[in-house]
């Protein structure tokens, strides 16, 4: 019982990062890496601001602002300094190391004896994390929802869907990429801020793998629960990221796996979920509709011009 | 309503592959103009095309659209007063939206956007009544998801999306060419129809010479980066595509010609 509630709430807190992962990965249709770096660096914000006295949830909010600045950093790399995608999120992870080091003083930074969002629910019901995480992350949840369809929101999806379209419409896709990082990687930060109060530290080593962690939140959600809405969406990476923690706190239940070998097992996943065709449903479908789409314009057009000349 | 002078276009300047594309253009079109757009594969369309929506900057020369010259303005600014259709039917749509998510969007092509609801019940209204326009059931189908409409539904979207805000100007690039003859024939008389009801002034490039001749006041040909046939209405009425066609091989001819001689 205590594992499956555990899982639970630490599901719950992964469901801001899978939050944050969808929105890149699948809205924006962008690799991004930073969450590696953006994680910790909400984790120790967090702590920090703890530490001297702010208080907890104000705290979160700076945790959300310092991931949403890292955001900001990959997308004008990526935009206005026209790097690759992917080595933007590596070159910002990379420099957010050292930065989170600065941040915290130290690798590691204990809340041990200060007050946390949870500690006024410390001596309720065995459930009352899992009730107030769920509350939390179903009102992020909420807002992304919202946000996706507004004006804004929809710019920020035909970016991912198609960009030159919503160019032709008079957006600047520059602009919706770092929103759309920005926004991302906010939720990231507010993902590491919570988990630092929820296990009592900062760690500058939390963040590594992060990203794989939102990946197999965010495909094992589509595949059990559907994308059939964005509301739907929104919903099951949540949920995955919870199916995903149960899967973990299985597998170290297993006399033959150590705690050392969950990230070979999160990989794993990830590597079954996107190799198996019938998961990857998704992507093969949009690999059709291109090829389809070329045959249908590019080869007609050599035909017709033959006829004429 | 648009006036280009004197562009230039020259892709990969100064390397074995340079390709002067566009070579001074001079185009002056008025409120209202319908000019069909013609010419060899190769021969500079799409490119002037791109260069009026700011694709690619122009080398040189100037372009302003009513007045303004928007010579410098990236292909976004731009958009305020161009709506366009490319030849792909998957070009001018986003197709993990629905239909009303799509109009919405263009309906806001150019405005500021930011925290407002992108739909709700008035909008959707008037996204029904101008689908209707279209005579493709599509305003009882606002919810679908875009990619699940055929080319030609497609490309009827898209003729929507450029048109229903009375851009300035609308560009057509080719935009029945990828359809079958019955799907291109519907998008044609669409064509025909909303530019007419709306008083479009449009530029419409296609390799067909009888729509070329049949539809619009004015007919350009085009060729090595050069207008070289300008039709006024009533030369265009003369004109059966026959002449067009052998105009056409005239201009083919001379390329063959130089050629023998290049290579005597
Ligand atoms: N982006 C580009 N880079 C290099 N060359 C280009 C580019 N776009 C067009 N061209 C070249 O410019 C010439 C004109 O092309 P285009 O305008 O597409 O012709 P059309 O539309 O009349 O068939 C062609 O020789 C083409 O290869
Ligand atoms: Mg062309």
């Amino acid at each position: 019982m205590g594992i499956v509630i555990g899982s639970l709430e630490q599901g719950l807190i992964y469901g801001f990062l899978a939050l944050g992962v969808y929105l890149a990965f699948r809205i924006l249709n962008f690799p991004d890496l930073t969450v590696d770096g953006s994680f910790p660096m909400g984790a120790a914000i967090s702590a920090l601001f703890i530490t001297k006295g702010l208080d907890p949830f104000i705290s979160l909010v700076f945790a959300g602002i310092a991931g949403g600045f890292a955001g900001l950093l990959t997308g004008l790399l990526h935009t206005k300094g026209k790097i690759n995608g992917l080595l933007a999120g590596i070159l910002s992870m990379t420099a957010l190391y050292s930065i989170n080091l600065k941040i915290m003083g130290t690798s590691n930074l204990s809340l041990f004896r200060h007050e946390t969002i949870f500690t006024p629910l410390a001596n309720l019901s065995s459930f009352s994390y899992t009730i107030f995480l769920f509350l939390l992350v179903f009102l992020a949840k909420k807002v992304l929802d919202w946000f996706l369809r507004t004006d804004l929101g929809l710019a920020v999806r035909a970016t991912g869907d198609n960009s030159a379209m919503i160019r032709s419409l008079g957006v600047s896709t520059n602009q919706t990429i770092i929103l759309g990082l920005v926004i991302s990687n906010a939720l990231v930060g507010l993902a590491g801020g919570i988990m630092a109060q929820y296990q009592g530290y900062a760690d500058v080593q939390m963040g590594i793998g992060m990203i794989v962690v939102g990946l197999a939140s965010v495909i094992i959600g589509e595949v059990i629960f559907g994308t059939i809405s964005i509301e739907r969406v929104t919903l099951a990476v949540i949920g995955g990221a919870i199916v995903y923690r149960l899967v973990i706190a299985i597998a170290l239940y297993l006399p033959f796996i150590s705690p050392t070998d969950m990230k070979l097992i999160t990989a794993m996943i990830v590597i079954i979920a996107l190799t198996i065709p019938k998961f990857s449903l998704r992507k093969i479908k949009k690999n059709e509709s291109t090829q389809k789409s070329f045959s249908n314009t590019v080869m007609p057009q050599i035909k017709e011009v033959k006829r004429e000349g | 309503m648009l006036r280009i002078e004197d562009i230039s276009k020259t892709f990969n300047p100064d390397t074995i592959n340079e390709k002067k594309a566009i070579r001074g253009i001079n185009l002056h079109l008025y409120k209202g103009d319908f000019v069909t757009v013609i010419g060899s594969n190769g021969a500079g369309k799409s490119t002037l095309m791109n260069l009026i929506a700011g694709g690619h900057p122009v080398d040189a020369g100037t372009i302003s659209i009513d007045g303004n010259d928007v010579t410098k303005l990236s292909e976004n600014e731009r958009a305020t007063f161009i709506g366009r259709v490319f030849q792909d039917p998957m070009a001018g749509t986003a197709p993990t939206m629905s239909i009303e998510e799509n109009l919405s969007m263009a309906y806001q092509r150019g405005k500021k956007r930011g925290f407002r609801l992108a739909l709700n019940r008035q909008l959707r209204e008037f996204f029904q009544s101008s689908l209707e326009v279209l005579e493709l059931n599509l305003e009882n189908r606002l919810q679908s998801k875009v990619g699940l409409l055929s080319g030609g539904e497609r490309q009827a979207l898209s003729l929507l999306m450029a048109t229903f805000t009375n851009p300035k100007l609308l560009l057509l690039d080719e935009h029945t060419a990828a359809l079958d003859p019955k799907r291109a024939e519907l998008i044609t008389r669409l064509t025909e129809k909303i530019v007419k009801q709306n008083h479009l002034t449009t530029l419409m490039i296609t390799h067909n010479m009888d729509q070329a001749l049949r539809l619009g006041n004015r007919l350009l040909m085009m060729h090595q980066g050069e207008i070289v046939l300008e039709l006024s209405e009533i030369e265009k009425a003369k004109m059966k595509s026959r002449d067009l066609i052998e105009a056409f091989a005239r201009l083919k001819g001379e390329d063959f010609v130089d050629d023998r001689v290049a290579l005597g």
